[in-house]
């Protein structure tokens, strides 16, 4: 195998689309946590640890913490309920594990990593994925951890906002501020308003200082979804893919992201067309999306990151063995 | 240029010894499908519209996996899912985890035109299809005592198998190899260069409750937009993780390879071999169907009179 000449490197991100007025506390707390999820990546790098190690274990601490829409802290079904999915994929050997329909599985990542690894499929959902939870004896708690009062209050606005299309104030509860969306135009995606739909997925991309590439998704998709509502996240190719060549996570109108393949298709143009990873993201982004919004983060064999997205801030962190540290939401 | 179309009832490791009785059935189902489609274009019905209706006959049969004839699960049941994509809009649809619904192809195709989203599953999929109006029966309706009886050897054999397998010979697992298949699948083009592609299957047997295959996996066992639509078939997990039926599209947009061309680099190159097999057409109405595996239950038809039928390779 090839030295890796250009050392590891690591993206996370918690979604992309954000809504321009989100209170300045919620930023600042989002941007905390995407630091300290890459330094916990940075510390398992220079550990040593595997590139599929550090996307899992990195996507761990996405999910457990309630800020962004994974684990805990999802985006709630119309029933009220948090059903989660996931995938992983190490690109050495291309082999990947999914999960979708969890609702008490602690850590899906971690369920996904195990299709991948204990069971001779790469995707189980729903009931099946609970069973084998179990067999594998992973943490499972009641589908309430998963929920917070933010949510709730969020898919109450959504429910409203499905019949009317304004005011979008959070409810006075313990703090929280008022967000509103400009009336006028609000900022929709999936077709729907950004300060109640925002997507919020989490991702995680490595190449580690072997060269290995790998990426993670995981989510709990669309608030007032369709109970057995299955998004891009689970699907290796649109939400997640790994190769030898690079690894991508995505993030944004679930839709969007299945149509144009976007995962597969940073890989397919850097092997294809042998477009080198900036060259590659700022393609897809441009070329691929028609009207659809999404972002997404990637990183190369030969130690680059890049993320690109059309959507109003994504956030997003970075970090490269050389030194290179950035987090950010807007463009 | 003119209309083209093509389908399929699954690759694998088809043993050249298959007897008559076990042939000419699913010869003389490909035919009569492939004859469905036909007519559908020459009615100038839209690929859409072909290829859910090739599909729904497909799955009624009970000789290949899908709808009724679907394998079973571990546990004895059935668990169905499907995938439409239309290549001009590249809308599409997906299900998964249906127990009751007499044609998953429809649903996908309504989740498709009725929905804001792409993919439903299990029970919401089935609520869904209720509340919808889609036709639904007694799961045991999908269950055929051949797929009882190839459970049973696969526990026996404790491994996934094909769909085909003779369930009555008890001859070694080995004799038939480990080859794992089933799904029927059909893309179709019309004069106007419109495409779409549509799959459809039960899986593999004694696959564990739960598991999705590549079908229902938009680039992995079902693709179209404008240059090509393509339906995958074979080792699920292998298509998954080659992005086969999108991987066909790319070759030829990003490196210029015709249809031909791309499909059988991508099996060739992109799965291991014994894994998977397809077919394709493109805009300009071309048409190709490349497996790696022993042999792609199969039938093929274009306007300028070229006819198909067949199971192994044909030269």
């Amino acid at each position: 195998m090839e030295r890796n000449m250009g050392g590891w490197a690591i993206a996370v991100h918690g979604g992309a689309g954000v809504d321009p007025n989100l209170p300045q506390q919620r930023q600042e707390e989002a941007k905390q946590l995407l630091t300290r999820c890459l330094n916990l990546g940075i510390d398992a790098l220079r550990s040593n640890l595997s590139a599929v190690d550090v996307v899992e274990l990195v996507v761990r601490e996405l999910e457990t913490d309630p800020v962004f829409n994974s684990g805990r802290g999802s985006a709630l079904t119309a029933k009220g309920t948090v059903e989660m999915e996931s995938s992983i994929m190490d690109g050495l050997g291309r082999r990947c594990g999914a999960v979708s329909g969890l609702t008490t599985v602690k850590n899906p990542v971690s369920l996904a990593r195990l299709v991948m690894e204990r069971s001779p499929h790469s995707y189980l959902a729903f009931a099946g994925a609970e069973d084998f939870a179990r067999q594998q004896g992973v943490e499972v708690v009641d589908n309430e951890y998963f929920i917070t009062e933010e949510n709730v209050g969020m898919l109450k606005l959504a429910k409203e906002a499905n019949t009317i299309m304004f005011d979008y104030r959070i409810p006075e509860a313990g703090g929280l501020e008022t967000c509103s969306a400009v009336v006028e135009s609000p900022i929709l995606m999936n077709g729907l308003p950004i300060s109640v739909y925002a997507p919020e997925t989490v991702g995680c991309v490595v190449v580690d200082s072997q060269g290995r590439c790998a990426a993670a998704t995981s989510t709990g998709g669309l608030m007032n979804k369709m109970s057995g509502r299955i998004g891009d996240s689970p699907l290796i190719g649109a939400g997640t893919y790994a190769c030898n060549l690079c690894g991508v996570s995505c993030t944004g109108e679930g839709e969007a992201i299945i149509r144009g393949t976007l995962a597969r298709e940073v890989a397919a143009v850097m092997e294809y067309k042998e477009l080198g990873l900036q060259e590659a993201v700022n393609f897809v982004i441009r070329e691929r999306l028609d009207e659809g919004k999404a972002g997404l983060i990637a990183v190369s064999n030969k130690g680059e990151v890049a993320w690109g997205f059309n959507t109003t801030g994504m956030f997003r962190g970075c970090a490269t063995e050389d030194g290179f540290m950035e987090v950010g939401i807007w463009d | 240029m003119g209309w083209a179309i093509a389908l399929h009832g699954g690759a694998g490791d088809i043993p050249l010894s298959l007897p008559p009785e076990r042939r000419q059935p699913r010869e003389a189902a490909l035919r009569h499908c492939l004859q469905v489609g036909v007519d559908a274009l020459k009615a100038q019905k839209s690929p859409l519209d072909v290829v859910e209706l090739v599909v729904r006959e497909l799955e009624n049969n009970p000789h290949f996996n899908a709808g009724r004839g679907s394998v079973l699960t571990t546990e004895g049941t059935v668990e169905m899912e499907a995938c439409i994509m239309d290549g001009k809009t590249k809308k599409c649809g997906a299900v998964s985890g249906l127990t009751t619904v007499v044609n998953a192809i429809s649903l996908a195709r309504v989740v498709m035109e009725k929905t804001p989203h792409i993919y439903l599953a299990f029970d919401g999929a089935e609520k869904f299809a209720r509340e919808q109006g889609l036709e639904t029966v007694d799961s045991s309706n999908f269950i055929t005592p051949e797929n009882i009886e190839r459970l049973k050897q696969a526990k026996e054999a404790n491994r996934v198998q094909v769909d085909y397998t003779q369930p009555v010979e008890k001859e070694t697992p080995t004799v038939h190899g480990d080859s794992q298949i089933g799904t029927v699948g059909c893309v179709a083009v019309d004069n106007d260069g419109n495409l779409a592609a549509a799959t459809s299957t039960g899986g593999l047997v004694n696959k564990m409750v739960g598991r999705i295959g590549d079908t229902p996996i938009i680039g992995a066992g079902t693709y179209a937009n404008n240059l090509c639509a393509v339906s995958a078939t074979g080792k699920g997990e292998a298509i998954i993780r080659g992005t086969v039926a999108r991987d066909v599209s790319a070759l030829m947009e990003f490196k210029g390879l015709s249809l031909k061309e791309a499909a059988a680099y991508v099996v060739e190159e992109c799965v291991p071999r014994g894994t998977a097999g397809l077919v394709a057409v493109s805009a300009k109405g071309e048409l190709t169907m490349a497996f790696n595996t022993t042999g792609m239950f199969r039938a093929a038809a274009t306007e300028d009179g070229y006819t198909e039928i067949a199971i192994w390779p044909s030269c």
